[in-house]
């Protein structure tokens, strides 16, 4: 009896070390985020961004954290206050929670299942209940309509993001992200599918409700949207789950197009340079984009963004669907 | 083996629980939340099966999907529930009733029912641990069962078309937005300079 239950009580404490290997850098990752974010746009507006807070402003991200954890904590009297507190503690572990079956090198990975890329798929999809349940619970009309339109937002995004994702997994013929990446050694598929690879970073902008498409928090029209009436960590949750977020939608367009840790040729100084660090680097690359979008392009007109949604991205996408089944069939490509 | 009965036993218990909340909240919002909560535990349960591309299609579509359209529906419908409830009291009976008999029915399916000599129960298919759950799934339903898959696409497709036509409604001035006019508009076809003397008006 005792030997079982050690076994367990071992096996619990390395899962929970490795959650904590994972969680503690990514936290880490999204105070930086942050911080790259202001810089970058900074540089792109001929401005300096955060310089006073350390040396180059490095610290900026910890002196923000600090002034949000030690602002008051307001909770509206006419809130429902269960779902109020709720809202932002669930989209923050769901933005940790994708993570578990995100592989950062070969073997790498907390949960190596089968059904990798549907996992991921239901996290972003719950992604919507922490939006419209803190604009419900806020009880204010700004943060109703801003939860309305990121849902439906998210929901119309969700489609084609699914289609786009068909269409990898055709060519790989697996469900599982390790499988998906080793079969992009010799060639990463944003390079067959490169038309699919640019309207998959459209939806994740969407999807990540950022610019261009921010109309849930769109500051002319709705105040801030659904998080108007949060202040203090539960803004500051509503914040990281969203920058958490853009970098795991990040990691998904690498591990999916990008060939995740792989290097880009496998040549001699190519593939001296450890798998976790590629992987890496091409989150970063990805991010990059984010932030680039976001200081160059106006944000959408809600009736657009849906027509875009609808009548372009998800027939597109399921064209590639079709043409990409059609053409892995005639030429006898498909794995088995 | 502990832990995963353990696990079964918590699941369940939420899930039943869930249920019960779900009709028993007084507020509609927090039932669906409820019902929600209770979709997660039954994937929990698909997973412990090892069905885990159920698990995760339960939580895509109906967590992902249609929980969502219910949300939606019961935050902006106007209901007043407490006039709603307030026949309860009369038809509690009726309610109990036809939950005595189905309690009555699912009794004597699973206790007393003996099937015949010679029929053939439907026996669960042994799990090879060469294919995933996935592929296994793929493959009776593409190949074996593909004629039924296809009747209930067309199903599908003709609920879609019967929704967006009960929905259809002709409006009247509608003004469209034609993008690519839009698009190919030129300033010369719009704007016109004129000069225009003081006091004269145009």
């Amino acid at each position: 009896m005792g030997e079982p239950l050690l076994d367990a009580v071992l096996r619990i404490l390395i899962i929970v070390g490795q959650i904590l290997l994972v969680v503690v850098p990514l936290l880490l990752a999204v105070a930086y985020l942050t911080y790259a974010e202001r810089k970058v746009i900074g540089a792109m507006q001929l401005r300096q961004g955060p310089m006073t807070v350390g040396p180059f402003g490095l610290l900026q991200p910890l002196a923000d954290g600090a002034k949000l954890f030690l602002k008051e904590t307001v909770i509206p009297a006419t809130s429902n206050k269960v779902v109020f507190i709720l809202a932002p503690m669930i989209t923050f572990t769901l933005a940790m929670i994708g993570w578990a079956v995100i592989p950062m090198g070969a073997g790498l990975v907390i949960s190596d299942i089968n059904v990798g890329v549907l996992y991921l798929l239901a996290v972003s999809s719950l992604g919507v209940y922490g939006i419209i349940m803190a604009g419900w619970a806020s009880n204010s009309r700004y943060a109703f309509l801003g939860a309305l339109r990121s849902s439906a937002q998210m929901i119309s995004y969700e489609i084609s993001i699914g289609l786009i994702i068909v269409t990898v997994l055709l060519c790989a013929g697996s469900l599982n992200l390790s499988t998906i990446v080793e079969a992009q050694r010799g060639l990463w598929y944003f390079i067959p599918h490169f038309p699919m690879f640019m309207l998959f970073l459209a939806s994740i902008l969407a999807e990540t409700n950022r610019h261009p498409f921010d109309l849930p928090e769109d500051e002319a029209t709705l105040v801030t949207g659904y998080n108007v009436e949060y202040s203090s960590m539960a803004f500051a949750l509503f914040f990281l789950g969203e920058y958490a977020n853009m970098i795991l939608m990040s990691a998904i367009a690498s591990i999916l197009f990008l060939g995740g840790w792989l290097p880009p040729f496998d040549i001699a100084p190519l593939n001296w340079v450890p798998g976790p660090i590629w992987f890496i680097l091409k989150i970063c690359l990805v991010l990059f984009v984010f932030i680039w979008a976001r200081a160059t392009l106006p944000r959408y007109r809600y009736d657009q963004l849906m027509r875009l949604g609808w009548k372009v991205f998800l027939p597109l996408s399921l064209l590639w669907v079709v043409l990409t089944s059609g053409f892995l069939v005639a030429f006898d490509l498909l794995p088995n | 083996m502990t832990i995963e009965l353990a696990l079964f036993y918590l699941l369940s218990a939420v899930t039943v629980g869930c249920a019960v909340m779900v009709i028993a909240s007084r507020n509609p919002v927090h039932s669906v939340l409820f019902l929600i909560l209770a979709f997660f535990n039954s994937a929990g349960l698909f997973l412990l099966l090892g069905a885990e591309f159920l698990a995760m299609i339960l939580v895509v579509v109906y967590v992902g999907a249609v929980a969502v359209l219910f949300l939606f529906v019961v935050m902006m419908l106007d209901v007043n529930f407490r006039r709603l409830r307030e026949g309860a009291r009369l038809y509690w009976p009726i309610g109990a009733l036809v939950g005595v008999i189905l309690l009555a029915e699912l009794i004597l399916v699973t206790g007393g029912w003996a099937f015949a000599g010679g029929f053939q129960t439907a026996a669960p298919i042994p799990s090879d641990p060469s294919v995933t759950n996935t592929e296994a799934l793929g493959r009776v339903l593409y190949t074996d069962y593909v004629y039924l898959f296809q009747i209930a696409g067309v199903i599908l497709l003709v609920a879609i078309i019967g929704a967006i036509m009960l929905t259809l409604r002709p409006r009247g001035a509608l003004r469209r937005q034609d993008i690519a006019q839009q698009v190919h508009r030129r300033p010369q076809d719009t704007v016109e300079l004129r000069k225009v003397d003081t006091g004269a008006g145009v």
